[in-house]
């Protein structure tokens, strides 16, 4: 099965045909924030570099966050343009899985954390399973102290892998002296970073993962691929906490 | 291709500058005319209503869930198989940037996956090409007042595409002005056919509200009318909405005819058309129509349907781009503030 990949929840901007022999053609630019005027040429370029027209795809998998909005956008409805142009079915698959997915094999438990802008970031914590790794617990959002308490609270060997991880490094597990909220907290025993090199969701990874899915029966209608926003729209955030609105959650 | 042939030109059109979710597939015969094969419209104001205006997380995300099954049906709607267009063209601005997104992406996507041009639509240019949809007998020069929720001008057209701004509003749009009284009076969102509606009950004269730089050029001013409205209300909290939205309905109407009349005048226009979504309104066609006719000149009052944002406009403003200058790279990107680019 050919399946081209999209992944554009970062700063990072990329795309992979993906066969049953592994990655056929990868791109990825990490730079400038262009993913509107970068994608689709990139697109035909991959598919160039591949010796593979567009047409013969057989599946589109797109990463669907949590990430930036604006790549996010972009990566989406492209992905699903392209699966409904052609007629064949995609699978989305969460960014940080993707993150996760290239440390798999670390015996330890796997912490992806992106940048989620506004002094947050996601997470989501990874182990060991059948597949290389498998999710502990589902995404969230929050700032990193939430992320260094969580860690403080556990134990043993932990990888922090993502643009998150990278940023908020001292925050998460310095000495706190970044911050009051950390402010005399001793280093988190037991934390590590992965390379810097492996700090964004990559398409790389996306057709990997999505052909071992694809496989289970993870394959799906362009339309019922959902993004993983984790955080609501801010006007309707502002409607659930107006007190009495009769919104949502009042 | 079954359904092109050498004859014509047929395009998939794209729009999600704002809170629409439109396709259409509009043809261009051999002597420039169009044909509107299928027009399929999503509008998202129940999704913002609540809010009183659009939110543009609300309006990107619902786009990305609307724009295959718009595109879907519009395709099927025209009798065409998946592909069977000759481009695709999509507005890349002015709009909100994260809903422009959206229809640029799916439009480079199609042309990629169908193998055909795209072409990057001004959303501005496309509302002058509502009145050629239906009428290919439209005379030129031709005196167009695009007046929505974000834009109000005057503008010349010397052909199809050919066009040069006359005059524009240098405060609110005039649409605009109608949101924030409806607001203010509390009758909804979206206040144009409110206010609309309320003004059929009302005296269009019971307040003389001020008629702001009418005999000032061909420029338009509406911050200062709807201050007056505020004024007004404050200082007679008993006043009827009714008389309220009859008379401030017609202050706008007032100035926007006035300078369409002396514009169309100055450009020696043979027609005059409305476009954009404040041409819904009922007083504004009523009052155009009696323009024309009052002025001798041929008054084009497009369908509802081509006056509020939608992408047949599109489609055509694509198809006479692609024949005028070829199709876009699909490395443009999107242009929130994109202007109109006058040439005439
Ligand atoms: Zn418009």
């Amino acid at each position: 099965m050919l399946i081209l990949g999209i992944e554009t929840s970062s700063t990072q901007v990329s795309c992979a045909l993906g066969g049953p022999d592994g990655v056929l053609a990868a791109a990825q630019v990490n730079r400038g924030q262009r993913h509107a005027e970068l994608l689709s040429p990139m697109i035909g370029q991959v598919c160039d570099a591949a010796g593979v027209p567009l047409a013969s795809v057989e599946a589109v998998a797109v990463g669907v966050g949590p990430g930036l909005f604006t790549g996010l956008r972009v990566g989406l409805a492209t992905a699903k343009a392209i699966a409904f142009g052609l007629g064949v079915p995609a699978i989305g698959v969460g960014s940080l899985d993707l993150l996760a997915f290239p440390v798999r094999f670390a015996e330890c438990r796997i912490v992806a954390v992106s940048d989620a802008r506004r002094s947050e970031v996601f997470w989501a914590t990874y182990r060991s399973g059948p597949d290389g790794f498998e999710m502990v617990d589902a995404p969230r959002v929050g700032p990193p102290a939430a992320l260094r308490a969580e860690l403080e609270a556990g134990s043993g060997r932990r990888l922090l892998v993502g643009d998150g991880a990278r940023r908020y490094r001292d925050v998460l597990a310095g000495p706190g002296s970044d911050g009051a909220d950390v402010a005399d907290v001793a280093d988190v025993a037991g934390v590590e970073f992965a390379d810097a090199a492996l700090a964004q969701p990559s398409a790389w990874s996306l057709v990997q993962v999505a052909r071992a899915r694809a496989l289970a029966g993870g394959l799906v209608a362009p339309d019922d691929v959902q993004p993983l926003y984790l955080r609501k729209p801010d006007a309707e955030a502002n409607w659930v906490q107006r007190p009495g609105s009769g919104g949502p959650g009042a | 291709m079954s359904a092109v042939n050498a004859t014509r030109t047929v395009l998939l059109g794209i729009e999600t500058s704002c809170d629409e979710t439109a396709a259409s597939v509009v043809a261009r015969r051999p002597d420039g005319s169009f044909e509107v094969v299928s027009s399929v419209v999503s509008s998202q104001i129940d999704l913002h209503a609540r809010y009183g205006g659009v939110v543009p997380e609300v309006a990107s995300r619902a786009h990305i869930e609307r724009i295959n099954p718009v595109v879907a049906e519009a395709m099927r709607e025209a009798g065409l198989q998946l592909g069977e267009v000759d481009a695709v063209a999509a507005t890349v601005g002015p709009g909100l940037v994260g809903s422009l997104l959206v229809g640029v992406s799916a439009a480079k996507a199609l042309s990629l996956v169908w193998g055909v041009p795209f072409v990057g639509v001004n959303h501005l240019e496309a509302h002058l090409f509502a009145p050629l949809l239906e009428d290919p007998g439209v005379a030129f020069p031709l005196l167009v007042l695009l007046v929505s929720g974000g834009h109000t001008m005057l503008l010349g057209m010397d052909r199809p595409g050919g066009y040069r701004l006359l005059g524009r509003t240098v405060d609110d749009a005039a649409g605009e002005a109608f949101d924030k009284v409806a607001r203010y009076l509390g009758l909804g969102y979206p206040g144009g056919p409110v206010i609309d509606r309320l003004a059929l009950e009302g005296n269009p004269t019971a307040i003389a509200f001020p008629r702001s730089m009418l005999h000032d050029g061909l420029d338009f001013s509406f911050s200062g009318l709807k201050t007056s409205v505020v004024n007004h209300v404050r200082r007679h909290p008993d006043v009827a909405a009714a008389d309220v939205a009859a008379s401030f309905q017609e202050a706008v109407v007032d100035v926007l005819v006035h300078k369409a009349r002396l514009a169309a005048a100055q450009l020696g226009a043979a027609g005059m058309s409305l476009a954009g979504g404040v041409a819904a309104n009922t007083r504004l066609r009523a009052r155009w129509l009696a323009a024309g006719e009052a002025d001798g000149r041929r008054a084009h009052l497009p369908s509802l349907a081509y006056c509020t944002d939608n992408a047949a406009m599109v489609a055509a403003a694509g198809l006479w781009r692609l024949a005028e200058q070829g199709p876009s790279a699909l490395d443009c990107g999107v242009d929130p503030n994109l202007s109109l680019t006058p040439a005439v």
